[in-house]
């Protein structure tokens, strides 16, 4: 039977390399040193505020409800986007927004959508199971 | 909250009282977010599905919390066979997380959110449950007082607690700036740290479900034995490093997704081991499937198979593409947190309160029943999830999509089967949970009128 030291051992093996891993990522962030405008920035926050998330996706991630708005913008532009916040749909409520964050909003949508493609027909798989974008 | 003045103790059941009334909440609120599916427009002015998704699912989320503290702390002082190290600390515990837990689902009544999955309230409420955690780490390691020649489920309860804290942090990182300024960046640790939280709170669940094993069949050599850590490794292993599979489609780091890749390929040792062992498994079953607590625990079995077996599938990024976005992965996750959690945590919660101290709780035959049509209406709503969940991938992968609501009034007769079935489900779960926590409270009453209360019923 493993003694509590040879335990011991490789618990601290496996925490001290989570820990360089966690630190590792903290400070090479994979989109480092990308200047973002201050209306993308507050749009994000109007995006939690509203908890768009509930409904809506980004890169596969949220709510199932509503369509995934990673590339909306480049899809179907500021104005559509604009349209829906202003009229809502049979499940979407109008959020009565200022002109501000809707505005920021967009600029949010803009900049994710620059970040890259989540649509699945894009990627290519590799026959080990791998993806690429 | 009468009930709980200071004359009374406030012990690890009453964690597991409130998780059930979370429990049963959130059921709930399912199914209205699951009528909101069905009827566009339903409750869209008061309560909208922004705020209902965040009401289920941070109702379920406490109650796989309040209940793993509770068992975590109830097992603990059977296992070491002293009281808790401070009960004082626990009430105080209970009463930050019972208050905060009240605040945050008030809430999302009001519309007022922070906004992230799966901790959609304001920031500042997670001040007091960073501090509620704090005092349970300091309670645990107290309670255990020496960690030498200790069993795997005391390890993964200290590793449970202690990740969760880290993990819990770290889904706050976003405060900053730094971090949340570009969303691949803060997708990036946002799934990080939930990948690895679901893995700490199965530490302190697994953990009891494994010390309640070796109770129910009085064997104790499985918690000692190498076989029994080496598993615990690769959990450990794999609540560190394979959260990546969460977001393979991000356009993150590749090493990330390398790194997960591998890694989670090792829960195939996990997957075997299931296999070899099921024939045993399954006379061990016949032997104590009268025992409320154990059938659960069977039960969990099947669901972990099932729920690994997706998981493992979902973890081959070529695979991923096409589940990733989709119901598949509400598949995975309701098979988890039902199947495996709930299941286990119910055992837990059977084991720990059906006898209190006004006895055993009595059972009918409609709790056989019940728990059947629990399991097999479980399995209706996850497979009907897995097929939207296919459904969708075909569209999301089709050269020409129809538009999205044309997709979705196409898989629409799915979602009746969802909610059928999810009904079916939450009433037989309500028909189990209720006369446990029916005569939680006639005890609580009784001891609020008579002074002498059996210290059994304070663990
Ligand atoms: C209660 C759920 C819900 C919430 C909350 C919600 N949406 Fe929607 N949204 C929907 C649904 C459903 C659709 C799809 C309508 C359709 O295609 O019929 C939609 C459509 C959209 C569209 C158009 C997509 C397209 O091209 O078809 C945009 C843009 C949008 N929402 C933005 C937002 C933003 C921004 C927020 C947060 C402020 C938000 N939504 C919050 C449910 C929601």
């Amino acid at each position: 039977m493993a003694t509590d030291r040879q335990k011991v051992v490789i618990a601290v093996f496996l925490s001290v390399s989570f820990l360089f891993y966690s630190f590792y990522l903290y400070f090479s962030m994979p989109f480092k040193g990308y200047i973002k405008d201050q209306e993308a920035c507050d749009g994000k926050m109007v995006w939690q505020h509203y908890n768009c998330n509930a409904c809506h996706q980004i890169y596969g991630l949220g709510g199932y409800l509503g369509p995934d708005l990673t590339n909306e913008y480049s899809l179907k532009g500021k104005d559509v986007i604009n349209a829906f916040l202003i009229s809502g749909t049979s499940t979407m409520p109008v959020f009565h927004m200022s002109e501000k964050e809707m505005n920021d909003l967009v600029a949010f949508l803009k900049d994710v959508d620059r970040t890259g493609s989540a649509d699945p027909r894009t990627f290519t798989i590799y026959p080990n199971g791998t993806i690429e974008q | 909250m009468e009930l709980l003045n200071n004359k009374q103790p406030v012990s690890s059941r009453l964690f597991i009282l409130s998780g059930l009334l979370l429990l049963s909440a959130g059921l709930i609120f399912g199914l209205t977010g699951m009528l909101q599916y069905l009827i566009p427009g339903f409750l869209k002015t008061h309560l909208s599905f922004e705020k209902i998704r965040p009401l289920h699912v941070s109702s379920v989320v406490f109650w796989i919390i309040f209940a793993a503290i509770g068992s975590v702390t109830n097992y603990v002082q059977q296992h070491t066979g002293r009281a808790v190290y401070s009960r004082l600390l626990m009430k105080i515990q209970w009463f930050l997380f019972s208050i905060t837990t009240i605040l945050i689902l008030i809430s999302y009544c009001i519309g007022v959110f922070g906004g992230r999955e799966y901790w959609e309230f304001p920031p500042l409420l997670a001040l007091p449950i960073i501090i509620g955690w704090i005092l349970f780490i300091f309670n645990f390691i107290k309670s255990v007082a020496t960690f030498r020649n200790q069993p795997v489920y005391v390890w993964m309860w200290l590793t449970g607690v202690v990740f969760f804290l880290f993990t819990f942090l770290e889904s706050y990182l976003w405060v900053f700036p730094y971090f949340r300024n570009n969303i691949v960046n803060d997708m990036t640790i946002q799934w990080k740290s939930y990948g690895s939280m679901v893995g700490a709170w199965n530490m302190l669940i697994y953990g009891c479900s494994i010390f309640l094993m070796e109770k129910i069949s009085g064997d104790n050599k499985y918690g000692h034995s190498n076989i029994a850590f080496a598993l615990y490794f690769t959990g450990l292993f794999n609540l560190m490093f394979n959260w990546g599979h969460h977001i393979y489609t991000l356009p993150s780091h590749h090493f990330i997704q390398y790194i997960s890749y591998t890694v989670s390929m090792t829960e195939l040792v996990i997957l075997g081991r299931i296999l070899w062992k099921w024939k045993s498994s399954l006379s061990e079953a016949k032997k104590h499937f009268h025992y409320i607590a154990f059938r659960f625990l069977v039960a969990a079995d099947w669901w972990v198979f099932l729920t690994l077996l997706l998981a493992i599938m979902m973890s081959i990024p070529g695979v991923n593409v096409y589940t990733h976005g989709t119901h598949v992965t509400v598949a995975h996750t309701m098979g988890a947190t039902i199947g495996i959690n709930s299941f286990l945590l119910l055992a837990f919660a059977f084991d720990i309160l059906h006898v209190n101290c006004l006895g055993a709780v009595p059972y009918t035959k409609y709790f056989s029943r019940a728990f059947w049509i629990t399991n097999l209406s479980l399995f209706v709503f996850w497979i009907s999830l897995i097929l939207a969940g296919v459904e969708k991938a075909r569209w999301l992968m089709s050269a020409n999509r129809i538009p999205f609501s044309s997709m979705m009034l196409q898989i629409r007769p799915l979602f009746y089967i969802l909610f059928i079935s999810g009904f079916i489900l939450a009433s037989a779960l309500l028909i189990i949970i209720y006369p446990l926590i029916k005569r939680q409270f006639e005890c609580y009453f009784s001891m609020m009128s008579n002074t002498t209360v059996s210290s059994e019923a304070e663990i």
